[in-house]
């Protein structure tokens, strides 16, 4: 019951946040909003820009390629030095080069992705200079990119598509530092740790030990770490933990914060497309696969685990096995299934544990390319290319040119939304293939059989598709996998971001088809359907066979392979 | 004399290029069957990426049953080659009815001798093939024409069955818009000279050869997007594919090779892939069979995205000609009195309006038709009389516009009734026009011509309306008579008073606001905007000029074709779209068909996913690529006809496809590969 009234007051919350949040976040990007102009115009007269200095999508992607590359290399440097930097209360050395790049290639495209125990890692310097710094810049270029393809939509014979350095900083100053410092409050209150002075140590009596308890600024971090759909925590345990999570409230908002920016933006898109009902196409689209995972999840998740099961142990509070009591096997569900389809990836279970249908809920979460609702921008950027190849093959079967929003489908939209479809897939299969393959790779799972390729699909789709969340069983920072990793995130973030500017630019140029009885509807259920399926068949057919390998024959083997 | 050395024969010229053939005709059959062989040369293949793919799977598992040979590897390689073989054989098969048309054209073509006049006057034998641009030649009853040009002197009628189908003559004069005249059509009457206005090899019929034969088919925009994302299915499943031998050898499985080929021709989209060029072709080939001939298939694909249609009203909307509709008497004399004096006016009359006028007086007052006694004088209509009728004796009988007819009964001494002038205006401001009927001085009343709109075209036009097609008649009739024929008509707006000017400024507004414009014009000046329009038919009757502008000609000279003609843009899309569904929705049955049987020996328990019980890993494998290569030859006529159209919004038309062609994609291949898998294990083979 408990679990019912969490998604009744969820999706409550969330409508709100829809309609509020999304009309807000286009008064920001049409610059209608300034109540922080005395921080606004600073910053551009310091860029030698200003929103009047509109860009062509090359030379805004050339914007994000270039600041993309300089957070890197920022990044990598001071994982690097963090030794003699100051705020290192724990005297941590420099972080190795190997994990310094994977955990640079994380940060800066949104992942989160961790081959590190955060608390004996990184410096409180390398947490709020490096890490929470791109915890926010990330966001905002996700969002800005999902802005620009909306914008292809909303104008007509334009070459330009925004300034890339406006809408950042409007991103930033007025949408998330204002958010995050306002639940930062909210964790921090609640109980999150927020201190720069260091660690503690407490003798342990009882067991005869000495036990050091890490601190750190955790409660601040937090709230930006959800709203980002960052999902890096400070510490190892991620919202699993009590200081970065401390009560049902927190674990309640840590979920809300995570869906409340890519919920939000679909009106956001209805609204500068003119058309709300467009945006609650998509909303549909986000809702329908959401709600079916999280109970498809919530469901494997109230089942006892096979493996137990098979012992003759029966069990009537579900697979609590890596669950925190506090939270329960359906919340915690749902935590995970929201986590993993907004690239998100925090954690307050270990997910290792999941049955194998649950884990399998998690997985497919992300194979559908996390766009349900995805990640700040980056969900529904790539929800548009799925709803454009949707649209061409529907738009075909009217026997008309396919047209969106009045913008027609041809050949270079669909070679575009093409390409962008195909990165994820590609890079997530063969570099799990390459790891499968080689030693260096096979050495990395702590099982074997299905189990051990499941470890290492995970690991991989995780990071192709800039989620972060770890399934755990893989020892991640290895030569190996630190720079297949890194690889695997940039590809899935560039290799997306790319071609979906260059989709915004091609549509923004265009003349705009008006609308008349005979074309093909964009704001109805069975666009919709269209959409769905095609987002189900292109995730569904490209891992089925993988899946299959996994989970799937986990759970016809009744958890043998445990 | 010009001579005809292979005469047309009676059979091929009564159905011009409109002969159809059967779906599977044998001789077509047969030269197709070739073709799917010769096709199998891979520089072929390479242009359409997902039946390479086949191709170079099928040679694959060519070597594996060389290497490690089985019943199994040796079917599945014969099946997959058969798949590329029935690829070809769809494309083959639409290239040979379009082949079959041009031999039909090559035949008609006349090698022909023309009568050349040289610069004094005199004339000389050439050949035909010789002829240059410019070039005056003369042309006598009997003499096939010997290229395009236009006739610059004299008035002759032509028989142009050779290229429309059509068996009755039709008059071309020098001078106007009817003065064009096509190579390889006959004339029967009458002596005329025209100047050729086309170059060697590029007249009429070599054009029409070079395009029902597909020799430079070019893909069309939206073939080009769907080869794309094709090349995208196509693409994605190779890693997909590829990467499941080290997934499966992580875990110590082991796949064969052939099942992994298999796999990947079962997912990738050969379907669509193998009938695509299949359904362009037959796309041009509906077209043909209707007397269009569209100059690039960029064309027709417009046709499709039309939202506009321009529609000339005259014999388009309305026929030709106006016919009588009533009598109107002036005070002082009855509707009888009219319609037996307009009747005896119109007797002699040749016109189907003086027709009509007979006719009306007939079925309204019993009126019967007179014999006219040879000493009357039938007086026909001029320009400048404005005026017809009949002298008999001292008896004169006139019909005619109100003005003049007034004019000639004051000559005569007579007064102009007072009600006259208020008829008059009343069927003006009715669309329609009045003729004045007067019996020597006396003014007897007013016939009622109408425009008479043609049968079924309102219907025609709701079902426009429905598709989210407006329609604009054109006129040159002011904005009164206009609106009452646009109303009667059912369009949704018209243009009174037309200028080609106004046109030309009515296609450029309309596709300032983003739509697509198409016409239909035969003369000269309806040229700019032929060219100007996204799809401009012109007819077959009209100028060169019209012609050349134009992107379609119509041969039948029937503008109510441009309807059939969106229409076959629509199918042409649909049936593209409608199978690339279907393609991608089989992929479902065919994984569940493949991927236990692929782990069978290392993971039997992926049974669990044999939800259709198939009897054997092998037999499942087989079955799904079976059934892959079978489906290909069960849509090829479908794939030719193109998927059944019926105007409606998009709404119903997307719902019917997306049940028939999505949903039915996803069961179909269940039952079937079932099918195939209970049929392989009656015959033993596995």
């Amino acid at each position: 019951m408990g679990f019912f009234f969490t998604l009744v007051a969820l999706v409550v919350l969330l409508g709100v946040t829809w309609r509020y949040l999304g009309s807000y976040m286009e008064a920001v990007f049409d610059g209608r909003v300034h109540w922080l102009g005395f921080v606004e115009r600073p910053i551009y007269r310091a860029l030698h820009t200003s929103p009047e200095q509109e860009q062509t999508w090359k030379r805004y992607a050339g914007a994000m390629i270039v600041f993309s590359a300089v957070s890197l290399v920022f990044t990598y440097v001071i994982l690097r030095i963090q030794g003699s930097l100051p705020l290192n209360p724990q005297h941590l050395g420099g972080v190795g080069s190997g994990l310094s790049f994977n955990t640079a290639s994380s940060f800066v495209t949104n992942t989160n992705w961790q081959n590190y125990g955060g608390e004996t890692t990184m410096s409180y310097f390398s947490q709020i200079g490096s890490l929470t710094v791109q915890q926010f810049v990330t966001p905002a270029v996700g969002i800005a990119v999902a802005i620009v393809v909306v914008r292809g939509f909303s104008r007509r014979n334009s070459p330009t598509i925004g300034n890339f350095w406006v809408d950042i900083t409007r991103c930033m100053l007025y949408i998330l530092l204002p958010i995050a410092f306002l639940f930062g409050i909210i964790f921090v209150a609640q109980g999150a740790v927020q201190t720069l002075a260091g660690t503690v140590s407490v003798n342990d009596a009882l067991n005869g030990v000495r036990q050091t308890i890490p601190r750190g600024p955790i409660g601040f971090m937090e709230a930006i770490k959800q709203l980002g759909t960052n999902g890096g925590g400070f510490l190892d345990a991620n919202s699993a933990t009590t200081f970065e999570n401390p009560t049902g409230l927190t674990n309640f908002l840590s979920i809300y914060l995570l869906l409340s920016i890519p919920v939000a933006l679909t009106y956001t898109f209805g609204k500068m497309v003119g058309s709300v009902r467009h945006g609650l196409a998509l909303l549909s689209v986000m809702v329908i696969l959401f709600g079916v995972w999280v109970g498809f999840t919530s469901y494997a998740e109230h089942q006892n685990n096979p493996a137990v099961a098979a012992a003759g142990i029966h069990s009537t509070v579900g697979n609590t096995e890596g669950k925190e009591v506090r939270f329960g096997d359906t919340s915690t569900a749902l935590f995970g299934v929201a986590s993993t389809q907004t690239s998100t990836g925090s954690a307050d279970a270990s997910y290792d544990s999941f049955t194998p249908m649950g884990g399998f809920g998690l997985l497919t979460g992300m194979m559908i390319g996390e766009v349900t609702p995805g990640g700040t921008g980056s969900g529904l950027y790539t929800l548009l290319i799925y709803a454009i190849i949707a649209v061409f093959i529907g738009g075909l079967m009217i026997g008309r040119t396919p047209e969106y929003l009045g913008k027609k489908i041809q050949a270079r939209e669909v070679k575009l939304a093409g390409l962008g479809a195909l990165v994820m897939p590609i890079a997530v299969l063969i570099f799990t293939g390459i790891a499968v393959s080689i030693a260096a790779g096979k050495a990395g799972p702590l099982n074997h059989g299905p189990h051990g390729f499941s470890e290492i699909l995970y690991a991989l789709t995780s990071q192709g598709n800039n989620n972060g969340s770890a399934f755990g069983g893989l020892t991640g920072n290895t030569p190996f996998y630190n720079v297949v990793g890194a690889i695997d995130m940039l590809l899935g973030r560039f290799g997306i971001m790319i071609p979906v500017l260059a989709l915004g630019g091609a549509l923004a140029e265009k003349n705009v088809v008006p609308e008349s009885l005979g074309t093909f509807r964009t704001d109805n259920g069975m666009f919709v359907g269209l959409t769905i399926g095609v987002i189900l068949i292109i995730g569904g057919l490209t891992f089925f066979p993988a899946i299959s390998l996994g989970p799937i024959v986990e759970q016809l083997s009744h958890g043998r392979f445990f | 004399m010009s001579t005809v050395l292979t005469p047309p024969s009676p059979d091929a010229s009564a159905h011009g290029v409109a002969q159809s053939r059967g779906l599977f005709d044998r001789e077509i059959l047969g030269q197709a069957l070739k073709d799917s062989f010769r096709k199998l040369d891979p520089r072929w293949q390479v242009r359409n990426p997902v039946m390479f793919v086949v191709l170079v799977g099928s040679i694959i598992t060519l070597i594996e049953s060389f290497a490690h040979p089985s019943t199994f590897t040796w079917s599945i390689t014969v099946w997959l080659f058969l798949t590329v073989i029935f690829a070809n054989f769809a494309e083959a098969m639409a290239e040979g009815r379009g082949k079959a048309q041009a031999d039909t054209l090559r035949k008609m073509r006349s090698e022909t001798e023309a009568r050349r006049l040289r610069a004094d006057g005199t004339e000389e034998l050439v050949a035909a093939a010789l002829l240059q641009k410019g070039d005056l030649v003369v042309c006598e009853a009997n003499d096939v024409i010997p290229s395009d040009g236009e006739i610059i002197e004299g008035i002759a009628s032509v028989d142009e069955s050779a290229i429309t189908g059509e068996s009755a003559p039709v008059i071309r004069e020098s001078g106007g818009d009817r003065s064009a005249v096509t190579g390889g059509t006959k004339v029967l009457s009458d002596r005329i000279v025209v100047r050729i206005t086309a170059e060697r090899g590029h007249t009429f019929i070599d054009r029409m050869i070079s395009l029902v034969e597909g020799a430079n088919r070019q893909k069309t925009p939206n073939e080009i997007a769907l080869t794309i994302l094709l090349a995208v299915l196509t693409v994605v499943f190779i890693p997909v594919v590829v990467t499941l031998e080290p997934f499966a050898g992580f875990s110590g499985a082991t796949v064969s090779v052939v099942v992994l080929v298999a796999l990947l021709v079962c997912l990738i989209p050969t379907t669509i892939g193998a009938l695509l060029s299949a359904i362009g072709i037959a796309g041009m080939d509906r077209l043909v069979q209707r007397n269009v001939l569209a100059m690039s298939g960029r064309a027709v694909e417009a046709a499709g995205d039309v939202q506009t249609l321009l529609l000339d009203k005259t014999g388009t909307i309305t026929l030709g000609n106006r016919m009588a509709a009533n009598f109107f008497p002036v005070q002082g004399h009855s509707e009888q009195e009219v319609a037996d004096v307009a009747q005896l006016a119109s007797l002699a009359d040749e016109t189907p309006e003086g027709r009509s006028v007979v006719v009306l007086a007939k079925e309204n007052f019993g009126i019967r038709e007179r014999e006219l006694d040879p000493s009357h004088v039938f007086v026909p209509f001029t320009a400048t009389t404005r005026m017809s009728g009949l002298d008999m004796g001292t008896r004169s009988i006139r019909k005619g516009a109100s003005e003049s007819v007034k004019t000639w009964v004051t000559n005569q001494g007579g007064s102009v009734p007072s009600d006259l002038d208020e008829i008059v205006e009343k069927i003006s401001r009715a669309g329609s026009t009045p003729l004045t009927v007067a019996d020597g001085s006396t003014i007897l009343g007013v016939i009622e011509l109408k425009d008479v709109v043609k049968q079924g075209i309102k219907v025609k036009f709701d079902e426009m309306r429905k598709m989210g097609i407006r329609t604009v008649m054109i006129t040159g009739d002011n904005p009164l008579t206009a609106a009452a024929i646009a109303q009667e008509a059912g369009v949704d707006d018209f243009l009174a008073e037309a200028t080609p000017e106004a046109k030309m400024a009515l296609i450029k507004k309309e596709q300032e606001g983003g739509k697509l414009v198409a016409m239909t014009g035969d003369g000269t000046n309806d040229a700019p905007a032929l060219a100007q329009a996204d799809v401009g038919v012109a007819m077959n009757t009209g100028t060169t000029a019209a012609k050349e502008a134009g992107n379609m000609v119509d041969l039948d000279s029937n503008p109510t074709k441009l309807i059939d003609i969106v229409e076959i843009g629509k199918q042409l899309l649909i049936t593209r779209g409608s199978l690339t569904t279907f393609s991608i929705a089989n992929d479902i049955a065919k994984y569940f068909a493949i991927i236990p049987a692929l782990f069978a020996v290392s993971y039997p328990q992926l049974k669990a996913l044999n939800i259709m019980h198939l009897h054997s890993p092998q037999s499942a494998v087989l079955s799904a690529v079976i059934f892959n290569a079978l489906v290909i030859i069960a849509l090829i006529p479908l794939a030719l006809r193109g998927v059944r159209f019926r105007a409606a919004n998009s709404a119903a038309i997307l719902r019917r496809n997306v049940w028939i062609y999505g949903v039915g994609g996803v069961i179909i291949p269940f039952a079937f590969i079932k099918l195939i898998d209970l049929i392989l294990v009656q015959l033993h083979a596995y």
